[in-house]
């Protein structure tokens, strides 16, 4: 059984459509990219599926049951965390208190405060700090981490380089070979296409709100990636 | 391929029969001293101030997004304006009904820099504490009658004639005259300024609007218009006295008919002043029931209908009785790429 | 030495002061929403306190505790039945709802109560005074309401700074929809902060109750003085709430002083206006703008 099943989801914004009848598959310890220019539909994908928007038409299911009907604070104890654009970590709350609140809704599991800590030990000096004081490149460690916190199943990344630092970018994707190691499912959204090729099992490129090209990165050719991207 | 050649059209057919029709119930209405009865009078001019309140109200509320809970405060400076301008300096009291709204406005000018530094409910709050200390400054100053007020002698002092049938046609004046000024600003630069900053205030200041100036122009406007109000009702009663002319009740009035009319149009609170002076005929007897039932009304349609009555007709039926929007209107038909040829004057886009 | 007294007094007055206050403090710094009917709902407690202690015979103690918990109750049903629909991009609606329920509430009460002042009696507690020595003394009652002040502040802050759900509403508070994402229901911290929010100033309106006479239209000034603490003290902080009542309550007791009685309420106003003109962002602020 599949860990995520989107069928024919349609996804409005007011008048505008984002998303075309959007069919994939997530399948149990992938790692599924999502690739594509600005206004592809990309992060409109991941906010539908944590919750925090709602599907005109279509359906997705979660380890095969409809989730439609669960709103955004609900998803997260059935194992749903979404690491959102822009990072958006907590700016009056502490570097530890941003990591506990990641459990608020969660499951039991691994993860926690320590376990984090290990995966960015960049954390570790900083546990006090407010988080409105942090780097980017840090504030994304920690938007990470405090996903981790709630143990979950289906781990949705949203754009984590955007913004970083080459060195950075390189220590986030370290990070997350190693979680690729422990077995969650990751569904992340790229639009550096170079380093997201290097950890995904699966790459589906988004076009306008369709998918325009997928399948394994192995099987797909540079050149036919590009063409998809851009859509010439 | 040139573009195509375009005016920008304000008003329709319809609009110039608005035009008519307004024209000629204001004729009528000015006719009224000649035949109706005194008391009839009176009660209209009750409703003419009414409506321009809800107009100066709207005028901050609905289009410059600032809610005030204060206005109160250039109205009893109107109706103490009055007394000051036609008892303790002399002038004729038709004059200095509109001295008095200049008197608001003087008082308006140094508050607005000090209020416009708070926000949403803050700066409401901000208004009603204005209110408060104008209340308490006039109140506790023996030269201005104190708790217990004054009359109004000079307005007193007119044959009574004059002054029944003056205080209406002022009054009468003072209402199409707050319409047609609403009407006139929104068709400015000043209105334009307005509704940009009505949907997006950041926005609107990095387009080079000057959203400071903008707010307090439409500030001292609504002062203004609020002193000539007070005034217009302290001729009508003759009696001018703190409690009663800073109350808060005037807020609630002009809220409540905003809120039932609609906001940010000028046809909303016209229907929202007879809505609420058709209640106040009916139920006012009831008094402290009255105004809980006010509330209740206006709790609830903020709630569900947020744009009001007028609102609602706007939805459905798409009709501006004030041509106060901006339409795009070809002068020619673009060269047919399809067989559907439009006319001379089609309307293509509208834009408010 | 009547000025020192006079000062005290202030000072003690600015606890009650600050327990009207620590309420919408709370409401507008988890859902920037400002409740204009925050003052009368205050003084609905205190009324209701009154019925409990006059047609029940409750004691004055368990009056004021039964009320504070029904005021728990009221907040949160009212936040969620009817103040969270309002909340959104447009500013003016809780403006509107909330004044609309300032009116329903006056009204209703003197149509359950009359017009007139009323006062809930507890006994000899109100009178006694703390003698300091010849010139000095504090009255008992005021220095109760305002350790009470400081206690409840001293909770609030604790429960935020160091609890699982004070945490959820301060991440509440600085994003919404990223909280969501934590798991936390911000229907249900909403309607927890207004049913915290209310009982705060139940206390307060009780102990007003208890120190003073009180009418159905007292609300308004309520409301007043609690947002020009607020807003003195500084947004965002509940200490500098605190301050900004006192100082509040020093300038009307001076003033009243200086001036005659009915200055004192005019002076505190100018007092607050000059702090708005001087310093708008108030003596504490942590966030900049309001």
């Amino acid at each position: 059984m599949s860990v995520l099943e989107l069928q024919e989801v349609d996804v409005f914004y007011g008048d505008f459509q984002a998303l075309f009848k959007v069919s994939l598959t997530v399948e149990e310890g992938q790692t599924f990219a999502c690739i594509g220019a600005n206004g592809g539909g990309k992060s409109t994908l991941l906010r539908t599926i944590a919750g925090l928007q709602r599907p005109a038409s279509g359906q997705i299911l979660f380890r095969g049951e409809p989730v439609d009907k669960y709103p955004a604070h609900d998803r997260v104890g059935m194992g749903i965390a979404l690491v959102p654009e822009g990072r958006r970590v907590f700016p009056s709350l502490t570097v530890f208190e941003n990591l506990q609140i990641g459990a608020y809704g969660g499951r039991k599991g691994d993860w926690t405060t320590d376990s984090v800590m290990e995966l960015f030990p960049l954390l570790k000096p900083l546990v006090k700090r407010q988080a409105s004081s942090l780097s980017g490149g840090e504030q994304q460690a920690l938007a990470i981490g405090r996903a981790l916190m709630s143990n979950p199943q289906l781990l949705l990344l949203d754009e984590v380089s955007l913004g970083l630092a080459p060195v950075v970018i390189k220590r986030i994707y370290e990070a997350m070979v190693h979680l690729v190691g422990t077995g969650t499912t990751i569904l992340v959204v790229e639009q550096d296409v170079q380093h997201v090729l290097t950890v995904a099992d699966y790459v589906a490129c988004f076009l306008e709100g369709r998918i325009s090209l997928e399948g394994k990165p192995s099987d797909l050719s540079s050149q036919a990636i590009t063409a998809a991207y851009f859509g010439v | 391929m040139s573009a195509p050649a375009f005016r920008i059209a304000r008003s329709t057919r319809m609009h110039r029969y608005v035009l008519i029709g307004g024209v000629l119930i204001v004729a009528v209405l000015a006719s009224f001293p000649l035949w109706a009865q005194v008391s009839f009078l009176r009660t209209m001019v009750t409703f003419f101030t009414l409506l321009a309140l809800a107009q100066m109200w709207n005028l901050l509320g609905g289009y410059a997004g600032l809610i005030s809970v204060g206005q109160q405060a250039y109205i009893g400076l109107g109706a103490y304006g009055l007394w000051l301008i036609g008892d303790v300096i002399g002038l004729h009291p038709f004059i200095a009904v509109f001295l008095a709204g200049g008197l608001a406005v003087l008082v308006a000018l140094p508050i607005a820099p000090l209020i416009f530094r708070l926000r949403g409910g803050y700066f409401a709050i901000g208004t009603w504490v204005v209110a408060e200390v104008v209340r308490l400054v006039v109140a506790n100053i023996q030269a201005t009658g104190g708790g217990s007020g004054k009359t109004v002698v000079s307005a007193a002092r007119l044959p009574i004639d004059t002054r029944i049938n003056g205080t209406y046609l002022l009054a009468l004046f003072v209402a199409v005259g707050s319409i047609l000024l609403v009407y006139f600003l929104l068709r400015s630069r000043l209105g334009l300024a307005l509704t940009a900053i009505r949907d997006n205030e950041l926005a609107a200041q990095s387009s080079g609007v000057n959203v400071f100036r903008a707010k307090l122009y439409v500030y001292l406007i609504s002062a203004f218009g609020c002193g000539v109000i007070g005034a217009v009702v302290a001729m009508n009663l003759l009696r001018i006295q703190p409690a009663a002319a800073f109350s808060i009740s005037w807020t609630a009035y002009a809220m409540f008919i905003v809120v039932i009319g609609g906001f940010g149009s000028i046809e909303g609170p016209i229907i929202g002043t007879v809505i609420y002076f058709a209640l106040l005929q009916t139920l006012s007897q009831y008094g402290t029931t009255y105004m809980l039932l006010l509330g209740v009304i206006a709790v609830v349609i903020a709630t569900k209908a947020p744009r009001g009555l007028w609102g609602f007709v706007v939805k459905r039926w798409d009709v501006h009785l004030f041509p106060v929007r901006r339409r795009l209107v070809l002068e020619e038909p673009p060269k047919p790429e399809s067989p559907a040829g439009a006319g001379a004057s089609a309307p293509v886009a509208e834009a408010s | 030495m009547d000025w020192v007294n006079v000062a005290i007094q202030g000072v003690l007055l600015g606890g009650l002061y600050a327990l009207f206050a620590t309420g919408l403090a709370l409401v507008f710094g988890v859902m920037r929403m400002v409740n204009l009917a925050h003052g009368d709902l205050g003084i609905l407690a205190a009324f209701v306190a009154l019925f409990l202690f006059q047609s029940l015979h409750l004691g004055v103690m368990w009056s004021g505790l039964v009320t504070i918990a029904i005021m728990f109750v009221v907040g949160y049903l009212l936040q969620r039945g009817l103040l969270n629909f309002t909340l959104g991009s447009d500013d003016t609606r809780p403006i509107v709802v909330t004044f609309g329920l300032s009116i329903i509430i006056q009204n209703g009460l003197i149509m359950w109560f009359s017009a007139d002042s009323q006062g809930l009696d507890a006994g000899r507690i109100e009178n006694i005074s703390i003698r300091i020595n010849d010139q000095l003394s504090i009255g008992w009652f005021p220095l109760l309401v305002f350790v009470t002040s400081i206690v409840v502040i001293a909770l609030l802050q604790t429960f935020l700074n160091r609890t699982k759900l004070g945490r959820a509403f301060r991440a509440t508070s600085d994003d919404r929809e990223a909280a969501e994402l934590m798991g936390i229901d911000n229907r249900h911290i909403y309607g927890l902060a207004m049913a915290i929010a209310l009982a705060i100033v139940a206390l307060a309106g009780i102990l007003l109750a208890v120190r003073t006479t009180f009418d159905p239209t007292q609300g308004s000034f309520r409301l007043i003085f609690a947002f020009e603490a607020v807003i003195m003290g500084g947004m965002g902080s509940i200490w500098g709430t605190l301050i900004g009542a006192i100082v509040l309550g020093l300038s009307q007791t001076l003033g009243s002083q200086a001036f005659g009685s009915g200055w004192g309420l005019l002076v505190g106003h100018l007092v607050f206006l000059t702090v708005l003109a001087v310093r708008p962002s108030g003596f504490f602020a942590k966030t900049v703008t309001a």
